[in-house]
C-alpha cells in the first residue's frame, strides 16, 4: 500500500516491486480522485490541493519512482487522464485542471524520454463503470429531477451525451487501450492522447 | 486614440514588470483603472531575478502618466486570503471590476526526473493554484457586474511539451483546463475566459543568465543577448527571437474588450508561429 502523493512511499513501493519481479517495462499511472464539484470560485482550497496532489503530483511521483528502473530496452508510460483532460466542464475546475496538467507532463516526458525509447501517452476515458461514476452522489448530480435516482436513471443522461448507444465504457475498455499503448504494437506511438469515450467529446448533435 | 476600456477596471497580477506591466499600461491607455498586484520579492526555487517594490512603483507611475487611476498592493498569489483582500480593496476603491488578468508566474528548470519536490510544488502553487486564486478572487465581482473577461497568461508550454520544464508545462496545461471549466461556468454570467500562449517574451523572465544558458548549452559562459537570440529564433516561424510584452498586452486588450464579446474558451497563441513549426 502506498499513497501516490507521498514520493518516498512510492519510491519504496516501486523499488520493492522491482526487486521482487526483476525489471520494469510499463508504468501505468492510474490512481486518481474526483472530489465533489462546485463552480471554480466556490471550490474548497483543500479539495483543490488534494486533487492536484493525487491526480497530478501523484502521477509525477509514480513516473519519477519508476523510470530509473526501466532498462535500455525501453518501455512505455501510460497516464490515465479523462475527457476532462481535453475539455472543460462546469463544477470540475480542480479535476479538469489536474487532468489537463498530466497531458502537459506527458508531452514533456515524451520529449525527454524519447531518446531512451520510453514512450509516454495519455488515455482519456469518458464515464467508466466504476465506483467513481456508479454512486448515489453522481446519480443525484445527473438526475436532479428525481428523488432517488438509480444507475439506470443516470444511464439515460449519460447515454444521451455519447455517439455510441452506451451510457459508459467498462474498465476493460480502458485496460485494452492501455495494453495496446504499452505493447510493441504501439512502438511508434508517443506523446499522443487516446480517447476511449464512446464519442462523448465529438458529439455535435 | 481609441478608448476600448473606458470606465472599466482591470485586476492584474504580476504587474510590477514584464507582461503584467505592459498590460497595465496598455489597458490604462485605453481608459481602464488598474488594480496592480505583485509579490515584489523572491520565490524559493526560482533562480531568475525577482521583481521589487520599485518595479511596481514604476508600473503605477506609467499608469498614472496614461491618465488612469491605479491601486497597487504587494501580495503573493499563493495566499488566497491575501489576494482576495487586495482585490476587494481595489474593487472598493474603483467601484467594481470588469477584467481579470492572471499574469503572475515563475520559471525554473529541470527534467521531470531531476526536478525536486520543492521546485515541482512551488511551480504548481504559483503558476496553477495562483491563477485559480486570482480567478476566484475576481469572479464574484465580475458576476456582480453581469459581464466581464478573464485573460489567463499562459505559454506555448500550455499547448506543447517543452523539455526541461515538466512542472511548468504541467502547470500551464492545467491552466488551460481551469480556463475551459471557468468559461463554461461563467458564460451564463456573460463573463468570458480565455488563455494567451506566448512564445518567449522579451522580459526579465527570459533575459537572464539561467534561461539564456539553457538555450545555449554549447557555450561555457552566460550567453549575450545576441547569442541567446540566435538560438531563440529557431523556435519561431517568423524571423524573430521573441515577442515583446506589448504584443501579449495587445492580445489581452483585444480579449478583454468588447471587440471579443463572443470569444470565450479559446487558447490564443502569440507565438510567432512557434507551435505550428
Amino acid at each position: 500500500m502506498a499513497d501516490v502523493s507521498d514520493l518516498d512511499a512510492m519510491t519504496d513501493a516501486v523499488n520493492a516491486g522491482v526487486a521482487e519481479l526483476g525489471r520494469l517495462d510499463v508504468i501505468v499511472a492510474n490512481a486518481g480522485i474526483h472530489l465533489p464539484g462546485a463552480p471554480a470560485w466556490e471550490l474548497d482550497p483543500l479539495d483543490w490541493q488534494r486533487t492536484l496532489d493525487i491526480n497530478l503530483t501523484g502521477v509525477w511521483h509514480t513516473i519519477k519512482a519508476g523510470v530509473p528502473h526501466v532498462g535500455d530496452q525501453g518501455g512505455a508510460i501510460v497516464i490515465i487522464s479523462s475527457t476532462n483532460g481535453l475539455r472543460g466542464t462546469s463544477n470540475t475546475a480542480h479535476y479538469t485542471a489536474s487532468k489537463h496538467a498530466v497531458v502537459g507532463l506527458a508531452r514533456t516526458l515524451a520529449n525527454e524520454l524519447g531518446p531512451r525509447r520510453i514512450r509516454v501517452n495519455t488515455v482519456h476515458p469518458g464515464a467508466v463503470a466504476t465506483p467513481m461514476v456508479l454512486n448515489d452522489q453522481t446519480f443525484r448530480r445527473l438526475r436532479p429531477d428525481l428523488d432517488n435516482p438509480t444507475a439506470a436513471d443516470a444511464a439515460e443522461v449519460l447515454q444521451a451525451r455519447n455517439l455510441l448507444p452506451v451510457p459508459w465504457v467498462e474498465p476493460v475498455d480502458v485496460a485494452n487501450a492501455v495494453v495496446f499503448l504499452a505493447s510493441d504494437q504501439a512502438r511508434y506511438i508517443t506523446g499522443t492522447q487516446l480517447v476511449v469515450d464512446a464519442g462523448l467529446t465529438q458529439k455535435t448533435t | 486614440m481609441s478608448r476600448r476600456l473606458t470606465g472599466k477596471v482591470a485586476l492584474i497580477t504580476g504587474a510590477a514588470r514584464g507582461i503584467g506591466r505592459a498590460q497595465a499600461v496598455r489597458f490604462a491607455q485605453e481608459g481602464a483603472d488598474i488594480v496592480a498586484l505583485d509579490l515584489c520579492g523572491p520565490v524559493e526555487t526560482v533562480a531568475i531575478p525577482h521583481s521589487t517594490p520599485a518595479d511596481l512603483g514604476q508600473t503605477a507611475a506609467l499608469v498614472t502618466e496614461s491618465g488612469a487611476r491605479v491601486h497597487t498592493e504587494i501580495v503573493d498569489v499563493r495566499d488566497l486570503a491575501g489576494v482576495q483582500a487586495a482585490t476587494d480593496r481595489g474593487v472598493d476603491r474603483f467601484g467594481g471590476l470588469d477584467v481579470v488578468c492572471a499574469t503572475a508566474g515563475i520559471t525554473s528548470r529541470g527534467t521531470a526526473l531531476e526536478l525536486g519536490e520543492n521546485a515541482w510544488r512551488t511551480m504548481l502553487d504559483v503558476n496553477l493554484t495562483g491563477v485559480w486564486h486570482t480567478c476566484r478572487a475576481g469572479a464574484a465581482h465580475l458576476i456582480a457586474r453581469g459581464a466581464g473577461a478573464m485573460v489567463l497568461t499562459n505559454s506555448i508550454a500550455g499547448l506543447r511539451g517543452l523539455v526541461g520544464v515538466a512542472h511548468y508545462t504541467a502547470a500551464k496545461h492545467g491552466v488551460v483546463g481551469l480556463m475551459r471549466s471557468l468559461a463554461n461556468e461563467l458564460a451564463p454570467h456573460n463573463v468570458r475566459v480565455n488563455c494567451i500562449h506566448p512564445t518567449n517574451v522579451d522580459t526579465p523572465m527570459i533575459q537572464n543568465d539561467a534561461v539564456r544558458s539553457a538555450f545555449r548549452p554549447d557555450l561555457d559562459r552566460p550567453p549575450t543577448r545576441a547569442e541567446f537570440a540566435e538560438a531563440a529564433r529557431n523556435m519561431n516561424m517568423l524571423g524573430v527571437p521573441w515577442v515583446d510584452a506589448e504584443d501579449v498586452a495587445n492580445a489581452a486588450l483585444f480579449l478583454a474588450s468588447d471587440e471579443a464579446r463572443y470569444i470565450t474558451a479559446v487558447t490564443l497563441p502569440v507565438d510567432a508561429g512557434a507551435t505550428q513549426r
